[in-house]
């Protein structure tokens, strides 16, 4: 295995297009150097893109914020202005494991871990983020639930690594949360989980809607038919009922020693609820 | 397979050292450079018995590459104590029997000075999940929050 750690996007792009054995990148590390010691990873060449000024920053950008592939999730943590615009998408993202995790592992990474219960993939679906692809031909934007194809894969071609996620600006009256079922009270991996993100108008009827789910099914799920439950809504009761049953019939899940398809539906239901409930908390400024 | 030439600053003195691609900073710490406070518990950064800190960040050793240690500023646990004198953190540590077999201790002292650094005042709540990561199979972590809690307030002054 070779270490490279290029000080340019540019160059790690070249180093990933030219190795013609297996590449892998390396961002906190905390998925990738767990696969290298158990050998379920054997790259010919690791490159290391923590020395890319540009991916190790959170910038404001139109109204939103840039953060880098290898920002982590404490720096998010730290960074209020990201936090009063995207609770949700903080929340979800300091989630992952334990302060030690924290310090090192990044959102990206996240992403391009693939794994269907990724807890900051949902609250970023739900956020319409899109991620900067860089790669051989140039740089393109995709919204993030193209990312992931499959537990494990991405749609990213050779040469290509994701330099930033970006997450826009948003209209007032806007809230998003995420919330996930675990079977403790911290580190460990989500059974299900919940990312929504609403906005209101003036009168408190839901204008705008995104329903995401973790961990029911092959890859995070945007549910188009749990938002619509809130649109044109003033979120009472009823729209909530609505949302759960449409999240829950949504999924399509396995079971494993974390849950029954069963508990997984269910709890899909119970969670987008609640997840709703607190991002309208959020929009109405409460 | 080439060897990566590393020169980076372990508790305050500069270092260098010579290490694989494949290796943890860990190994780096625990084999090349005689190191061997930070233990190697789980090896994939679930127990936390391996924290150091790195750029004033509180991070998993065994989660870092021993080329990844370019420049950057490490702190172990054989830098807590200022030779004879034992950091608060220790003393506690010691005077509440916050130990059995010592495998996490180091993990935990350096994780818990992390967090004193940051929260002068933490309530018993955000120490146990600041240290959340930090595994013990003997004390039953109860001793260890206290001695935490105590070291807190020694170092306040109250």
């Amino acid at each position: 295995m070779r270490y490279e750690a290029p000080n340019s996007v540019e160059a790690a792009v070249k180093l990933l297009a030219s190795e013609a054995g297996m590449a892998r990148v390396l961002a906190g590390g905390t998925d990738l150097l767990v696969q290298l010691r158990s050998g379920r990873a054997e790259p010919d060449l690791v490159v290391d893109v923590k020395r890319i000024a540009a991916m190790k920053a959170i910038s404001a950008e139109a109204g939103g914020f840039r953060i880098g592939a290898a920002v982590s999730g404490a720096e998010m943590g730290e960074h209020a202005a990201l936090g009063k615009l995207w609770p949700g998408v903080v929340e979800a993202a300091r989630l992952i494991g334990s302060t030690q995790v924290q310090g090192r592992a990044t959102m990206v990474g996240n992403l391009c871990n693939a794994s269907p219960a990724a807890d900051s993939v949902p609250a970023l679906v739900a956020a319409s983020a899109t991620a900067r692809i860089v790669g051989p031909k140039g740089r393109r934007d995709i919204p993030v639930e193209d990312v992931a194809v499959s537990p494990g894969k991405t749609s990213l071609a050779k040469g290509e690594l994701i330099e930033s996620v970006f997450l826009p600006a948003r209209p007032a009256h806007s809230g998003d949360a995420y919330l996930r079922f675990i079977p403790r009270s911290e580190m460990d991996i989500a059974v299900v989980g919940a990312g929504v993100n609403l906005t209101l108008d003036a009168g408190g009827v839901c204008r705008a809607a995104r329903v995401s789910l973790g961990a029911v099914a092959a890859k995070v799920l945007l549910v188009e038919e749990a938002a619509q439950a809130l649109i044109g809504t003033k979120i009472d009761e009823a729209a909530l009922a609505k949302l759960a049953a449409a999240a829950s019939a949504a999924c399509r899940p396995i079971d494993d020693k974390r849950g029954t398809k069963e508990f997984r539906i269910q709890v899909a239901g119970v969670l987008a609820r609640r997840a709703a409930e607190i991002a309208l908390q959020r929009a109405r400024g409460k | 397979m080439d060897q990566i030439h590393v020169s980076t600053k372990v508790n305050g003195d500069a270092v260098e050292y010579v290490c694989e691609a494949e290796e943890t900073l860990l190994d780096v710490l625990r084999d090349r450079l005689g190191l061997t406070g930070s233990k190697e518990g789980c090896g994939s950064g679930d127990c936390g018995a391996c924290s150091v800190m790195l750029d004033g960040r509180l991070v998993c050793s065994c989660l870092v590459l021993g080329a990844e240690a370019q420049g950057v500023d490490i702190q172990t646990i054989e830098g807590m104590a200022k030779g004879d004198q034992l950091h608060p953190l220790q003393r506690q540590f010691i005077e509440h029997a916050a130990l059995q077999c010592g495998i996490c201790t180091p993990g935990v002292l350096v994780a818990a000075k992390a967090l004193l650094e940051k929260n002068k005042k933490p309530t018993e709540h955000e120490v146990r999940f600041w240290l959340a990561g930090n595994l013990c199979r003997c004390t039953g972590y109860d001793k260890i929050v206290r001695a935490v809690m105590a070291a807190a307030a020694e170092m306040r002054g109250s």
